[in-house]
């Protein structure tokens, strides 16, 4: 099983350890709202064990066209409830002729999450964009709760940068602003923690629809591929 | 696109089988090369391979890799890692090719090249060093055969011969015992013992009219009702 850690603090004391040996996701992953929509962000390594699974590792995932999330935990679990979600996501639009909001797609990995909470090890963080509510970013950590946040961070690399966060977050930042924000977190986090590492991927949603931006570490994350 | 594997097998120490096969048939353009549970990847593959064929017979298309990871994906997870089934997919579908590996416990990559099972790490090793985008078949094939190669030299798990399964858009030809770096040599001396090494002391010979004296013997002959029928 791959493991991808997650450090949103627990709603709830729960016993449930992640073994090291199955295969791993460990994550630093980040979402920040800012003028025109949110950003979110993460490393790109997988662990098995003390093993890389894999070093590029997406680990942000489609649900829509403007509804993405960022992934903690098990990788076997995130994936099978990010493609629950997807599928249903899908449907809905058929039904009803029209996106989603990105509360509707948080409330469904919710329901997921909640109701499998003693089977599940996945720490979610949903962003998105919708014409009704601009950018917006709910994270579920294990338990299974959701809030409603400005910005989250989740992740074993996370613990790393609270205080980063903390001083340099600012309300309705410009597009350019938030990226350098995302990046210079994540570049803290893969720094300090071992678990995380590889590449910098973004996504910005925004009403112009979802772009992806790449940072390689052979360039010292600052060219955009 | 090429999909190479060893040929050892083991039960705990003992290595159970010398020449045993690890690439799966999937459909003629997609082929598992399989690790963990023997027994599980055989039958986890058959079944995937089955439910994909009465698929492609269903709806009149050749069936994609995508199709066929997310079948192994689905079936995988809900057995939440008791079916030690971990897997290499690749192949070539209308869409182009593709390489994916499958963990037990249902979680999936996407990645130009990948290994797994135990001696993945010294695959690695040999991909992560010497493979380049672009490559021809042969360089291809090379790589993939000097990758399980070295998981045939360093590591316990592995051993034997290398299989190997090349996938083209118009063909799949698969190789087995691609490479034998195995090979058991002529034994240095033989330990067979020569005629007459044992002294016969007495000799008697007993004829076929005589054997009768020593067990019973019964002749039987088969009468006409007693034949078997037999349809014309």
């Amino acid at each position: 099983m791959k493991v991808l850690r997650c450090m949103h603090p627990p709603a709830q004391p729960r016993g449930k350890q992640l073994e090291f040996q199955d295969e791993g996701l460990t994550i630093d992953s980040m979402a920040v709202t800012f003028k025109d929509g949110v950003i979110l962000g993460a490393d790109s390594r997988t662990t098995t064990g003390a093993y890389i699974a894999n070093r590029v590792t997406d680990k942000l995932t489609r649900v829509h066209d403007t509804i993405w999330c960022c992934r903690s935990g098990s990788a076997a679990d995130t994936q099978a409830v990010a493609d629950i979600v997807q599928y249903q996501l899908g449907l809905f639009t058929m039904q009803n002729g029209k996106p989603p909001t990105t509360q509707t797609a948080a409330a469904i990995f919710q329901e997921i999450c909640y109701s499998n909470k003693d089977q599940l090890s996945a720490g979610l963080i949903i962003a998105g964009w919708d014409g009704r509510h601009g950018g917006q970013i709910y994270s579920i950590p294990l338990g299974g709760s959701l809030h409603k946040q400005s910005y989250a961070i989740g992740g074993s690399g996370s613990t790393y940068i609270y205080g980063y966060c903390d001083a340099h977050w600012k309300e309705g930042m410009e597009e350019q602003d938030a990226v350098n924000f995302v990046k210079g977190a994540l570049r803290e986090a893969i720094k300090w923690d071992g678990s995380s590492g590889g590449v910098i991927r973004m996504v910005v949603l925004t009403k112009n629809g979802a772009d992806r931006h790449l940072y390689l570490p052979d360039e010292d994350y600052k060219v955009r591929h | 696109m090429a999909i190479a594997a060893d040929t050892r097998a083991t039960s705990g120490p003992i290595v159970a089988d010398k020449n045993c096969e690890k690439l799966h048939y999937i459909s003629p353009q997609i082929w598992c090369a399989g690790a963990g549970t023997a027994a599980d990847t055989e039958f986890t593959t058959a079944l995937i391979s089955s439910q994909l064929e009465l698929h492609s017979l269903s709806t009149g298309r050749k069936p994609r890799v995508v199709t066929c990871m997310t079948l192994l994906k689905q079936h995988l997870f809900r057995y939440q890692g008791h079916i030690g089934a971990y897997l290499v997919v690749a192949g070539v579908d209308p869409t182009g090719t593709h390489l994916f590996t499958v963990h037990a416990h249902g979680s999936t990559d996407k990645l130009p090249y990948v290994t797994m099972g135990s001696g993945s790490l010294a695959a690695m090793s040999v991909f992560e060093s010497q493979w380049k985008p672009n490559c021809t078949k042969e360089d291809a094939m090379n790589l993939c055969s000097l990758a399980i190669q070295a998981g045939i030299f360093n590591d316990l798990g592995s051993g034997s011969n290398v299989d190997m399964a090349v996938i083209t858009a118009d063909k799949t030809t698969l190789h087995r015992g691609f490479v034998k770096p195995n090979e058991r040599s002529q034994k240095l001396k033989n330990y067979k013992f020569k005629r007459g090494t044992t002294a016969v002391l007495n000799e008697k010979i007993i004829t076929k009219d005589d054997i009768g004296k020593y067990v019973s013997v019964h002749e039987l002959e088969a009468t006409g009702e007693e034949r078997m029928d037999i349809d014309p």
